[in-house]
């Protein structure tokens, strides 16, 4: 199948799904109160960006993502790497991991705002919970799984601290399953937003919240829509990034 | 002339599953400066296993490895080439052959230019920028040969470099390094199964066998390069060593 002919199919599919959409409260089959159509979307847009709320709400959401995902990334990556390379580490761990990792990120709200109140800094943590554990064990794996003949080659020309190896073989080797991990953090962290704003703190879920109260369900299909748009853009430019660290493959 | 490779009875054992299996048993080899010399020996005898001794990858838990010879652009006076080419994927060529010069110590226009000596040296001069998945396994070879002329080590160590090439791309890279040794003067440890190889290229060579191994027999090249693959003295060491070992494989 030709790229044109599926551009054009996907743009077919998308259409009729509008379509679809539209028709279902047009002909009250369900209330357009509680099924807005998607012709009611462009006004409600309009009305959020033009109080201001729309960006707001965005830019605050935006931010708890932002430091959220770099964090829990980071610690869940770094300590991945560490537990990746030694037996000792990994078993010093394994019970204090099964023990917290089964606990869903949102379980941790209660302590989110005994910590740090109904404040970013509680969103933060809630999000940066969620992606740790998924970068890290993306990064135990990705590092468990390099090939000791490359790491034999270090030694074989003098490279024999541990961050020599690291930096010039463990690390690039074990790229591609560390930033598959990161991609889907990125993801996943979307799904924190939600949660982390749902409590109170500022940003597009609670708008969504506010919204869903007061019965106006165009505004939250315009967040959902939002929340997609962002997530798109920013996994789009993740995959630009990624495919230029990994241009060495096919 | 002091041997530049001296082994003096070597012993090294695994322990494995609580087992421990003895590799090298009280071996005692001497390799001369410039010179060209082949180990020999059935799959499995520990050929690599005294390689990789020689290499500093592992430690003898018997006898004493010396050395008589300095770095010059690495860390290591000795560069090994494996069987499988082991190439860093992510890096191109160019920067997999200067893998060794990364030291610091090596300005950049420095390592530039020994990286260019050995790519030239190999025969692989415009293929700088591709990714060893471009490269056929020939091609890759190359690059870890070039990758060890680069540091230009005294001691050239080779684990059965061409043996997972085909036929012709295999005496193609055989004449290649005779070429490159007559150029560069480098004492090579040579280790391979193949005898009609060791037998061509090398000028001594001498046989593993028994387990754990021993030094079975040591043999001459008279004939120096230029040599044909099929001439009387290439042909007269390939059936004593074609003996030796198949005495040996008999007797255990």
């Amino acid at each position: 199948m030709g790229r044109g002919r599926e551009i054009a199919l996907a743009a077919f599919g998308f259409a009729a799904f509008l379509l679809l959409w539209e028709a279902i409260p047009w002909f009250r089959i369900i209330s357009a109160d509680i099924l807005p159509p998607p012709s009611a979307l462009p006004g409600a847009f309009y009305r959020e960006l033009k109080s201001g709320i729309w960006f707001a709400a965005l830019k605050a959401s935006l931010s708890h993502y932002l430091v959220g995902l770099v964090l829990g990334c980071a610690l869940g990556v770094t300590l991945g790497v560490m537990t990746g390379m030694s037996r000792s580490l990994e078993s010093f761990l394994s019970w204090v991991v099964r023990m917290l990792r089964p606990i869903p990120g949102i379980a941790w709200i209660p302590f989110a705002i005994l910590w740090f109140g109904i404040e970013p800094s509680a969103a933060v943590f809630i999000i940066a919970i969620g992606v740790f554990w998924i970068s890290y064990f993306a990064a135990l794996a990705a590092v468990r799984a390099v090939d000791r003949d490359l790491i034999e080659v270090a030694d074989a020309f003098g490279f024999q601290r541990l961050d020599q190896k690291l930096r010039k073989v463990i690390l690039p080797a074990a790229a591609p399953g560390i930033l598959g991990g990161l991609r889907t953090a990125i993801g996943q962290a979307w799904m924190a937003v939600v949660a982390a704003e749902i409590f109170g703190v500022y940003g597009l879920g609670n708008r969504m919240m506010q919204a869903s109260n007061l019965l106006a369900s165009d505004i939250v299909v315009v967040y959902m829509a939002t929340m997609a748009a962002a997530y798109g853009l920013i996994d789009t430019a993740f995959v630009a990034v990624q495919n230029w660290l990994l241009k060495w493959k096919q | 002339m002091e041997a530049i490779i001296e082994l003096k009875r070597l012993g090294l054992s695994f322990a494995r599953d609580g087992r421990t299996t003895e590799v090298l048993h009280d071996l005692s080899i001497k390799v001369e400066p410039g010179e060209f010399l082949a180990v020999v020996g059935p799959s499995g005898v520990g050929k690599s296993t005294l390689l990789r001794v020689v290499a500093g990858l592992l430690k003898p838990q018997a006898g004493e490895l010396i050395l008589r010879a300095k770095p010059t652009l690495g860390r290591l006076p000795v560069a090994l080439v494996f069987q499988d080419a082991r190439l860093l994927p992510w890096r191109t060529v160019f920067d997999n052959v200067g893998f060794g010069l990364e030291h610091g110590g090596c300005s950049k226009a420095d390592r530039k230019k020994h990286i260019e000596t050995a790519l030239a040296l190999v025969g692989l001069s415009s293929y700088t920028a591709r990714y060893p998945h471009e490269l056929s396994g020939g091609q890759r070879q190359r690059v870890s040969l070039a990758r060890a002329l680069a540091v230009d080590p005294q001691i050239l160590l080779m684990d059965e470099p061409f043996a997972s090439l085909d036929a012709i791309t295999r005496e193609g890279l055989q004449d290649e390094l005779i070429r490159i040794r007559a150029k560069t003067k480098k004492t090579i440890l040579f280790v391979t199964h193949d005898i009609e190889e060791a037998a061509y290229l090398a000028d001594r060579i001498i046989a593993l066998v028994g387990q754990p191994a021993f030094l079975g027999m040591t043999v001459d090249v008279e004939k120096p390069h230029p040599r044909k693959r099929n001439e009387p003295a290439v042909m007269e060491v390939v059936s004593k060593l074609r003996g030796e070992l198949s005495a040996a494989a008999a007797a255990l």
